[in-house]
């Protein structure tokens, strides 16, 4: 049976893991290949770097750090942030990346999904969408960190994603981001019954039943989360145990 | 030294820091000699079957390939590497494999998510060496939206259940397949390519 996944998820600033709230508020927490190095160890099923940063001088600080994260773990690694062409795409997936994830670039130039795809395949493309509710109540998509609503709608934009070659969609509600308060369970069950490749879910993870809720409720293949794990709130053991307990499968070794 | 053959796209590094952990001395080639000098052939795989199929030909390896098989070479095909294993291809199109070993490869069947991404269980069959001390029902990690089909079933020696039976690790004489990813695996990826180590030795 193919388990439901736990992905820690590594914002990184210029080298270091940081975390905000509502992606604002930005704090320092830690080494990167250190954090990894534990998350590998505690069972994690993958884990995903955002360079939120993104400029083009810390591309190549961002592809030393993922040589050097690759290097400690066995488990898949996707990496995202600021990559705007296949280039840029080859690059990180040369330094050790087995996925890469697109977010602001792939709404300015979709085709950036399809080229991408077809390269190196739709398994290794994740379009990662952050979403925010509007006031007649659908999902708008957001770019630059949330500042900038594109006017796309966040359910037609993963189908068209999807249709263009994405392997996979990580969704964010920027409203529950950081909030742990749990997940925003009805935009990530819409967009699970809207298409037919992995969802993973992010953005508001606080509780041990706030992943039960978005991997049986909320449809997702996946929940990812960053704070909760960082702090070392929730331990990813004491998780997976709760999960199994609830009867959701998960990898266990 | 076991030679990887790079024919493009992959993440290489990562097969790369695998082998080094279970201490297999590897090296990155696309080098026809170099690979018959080798004593051991990794084709790692992520990427389009044609596309794969056009570099190994452009690059002169395709009969090398089906040389070194036939000279009883141990042969490692992960993820598509081990599709190009097999005969036909139908991944947007029809394409001809190396043939190396008897079936076909088409999308993933049945009322399921493509791809298959994630962690799913390993069946054991029977009692092959490349499966020493791996439990039964172990998790590996796929990624693939294709699989093979129409296989000579005395080659099986792993499965995983997706929308039905997928093989997962194959084997027939020197040539070895895995379909998911063993250096993404965790533990039992490295305990697998460790125990392919041993039948190189």
């Amino acid at each position: 049976m193919l388990a439901k996944r736990i992905i820690p998820c590594l914002d990184v600033d210029k080298g270091r893991v940081v975390k905000g709230k509502k992606f604002q508020n930005i704090q320092d927490v830690a080494d990167p290949v250190e954090l990894a190095k534990r998350y590998n160890e505690a069972g994690a099923d993958e884990l995903v770097f955002y360079d939120i940063t993104a400029s083009n001088e810390e591309r190549d600080i961002l592809a030393d750090i993922v040589e050097k994260v690759a290097a400690e773990i066995a488990i898949p690694f996707t990496v995202g942030g600021g990559l705007r062409t296949v280039e840029d795409i080859h690059k990180i997936l040369r330094s050790g990346a087995d996925k890469v994830s697109v977010n602001s670039s792939a709404v300015a130039n979709p085709q950036l999904i399809q080229d991408a795809a077809w390269k190196f395949g739709s398994q290794c493309v994740v379009l990662s969408i952050d979403a925010k509710r509007t006031e007649d109540n659908r999902w708008m998509v957001y770019t630059k960190g949330g500042r900038h609503n594109t006017g796309l709608d966040a359910i037609e934009w993963a189908k068209r994603g999807e249709a263009l070659g994405a392997g996979e969609i990580v969704i964010n509600a920027i409203d529950t981001d950081g909030e742990k308060n749990g997940y925003q369970l009805t935009l990530i069950k819409q967009l699970a019954q809207a298409v037919n490749i992995p969802i993973v879910a992010s953005g508001g993870a606080g509780q041990l039943h706030h992943f039960s809720d978005v991997l049986q409720e909320g449809y997702a293949d996946a929940a990812l989360a960053a704070s909760v794990f960082h702090y070392n709130e929730i331990p990813i053991p004491a998780l997976k145990q709760y999960l199994m307990k609830n009867e959701i499968i998960v990898r266990s070794e | 030294m076991i030679a990887i053959i790079d024919y493009g796209a992959g993440n290489i590094k990562s097969l790369q820091f695998a082998l080094d952990k279970v201490r297999l001395p590897s090296f990155v080639t696309v080098d026809p000699n170099e690979v018959k000098n080798s004593k051991a052939v990794i084709l790692p795989g992520v990427g389009a079957f044609k596309d794969a199929m056009e570099a190994l030909r452009n690059l002169g390896l395709e009969s090398v390939i089906k040389q070194e098989a036939a000279n009883g070479k141990p042969l490692l095909g992960i993820c598509l590497g081990m599709q190009l294993f097999y005969e036909t291809s139908f991944e947007d199109g029809q394409w001809e494999g190396l043939g190396l070993l008897e079936g076909n490869v088409a999308r993933i069947r049945g009322d399921v998510k493509v791809p298959h991404i994630g962690w799913n269980t390993l069946s054991n069959h029977g009692n092959n060496p490349l499966l020493t001390g791996i439990k039964p029902e172990s998790f590996v990690y796929f990624v693939h939206s294709y699989a093979v089909e129409d296989f000579n079933e005395e080659t099986l020696v792993g499965s995983t259940n997706y929308g039905g039976t997928i093989p997962a690790i194959v084997q027939e004489k020197n040539i070895i397949g895995m379909q998911f990813h063993p250096e993404k695996s965790g533990e039992i990826g490295l305990q697998l390519l460790k125990n392919v180590g041993e039948l190189i030795k």
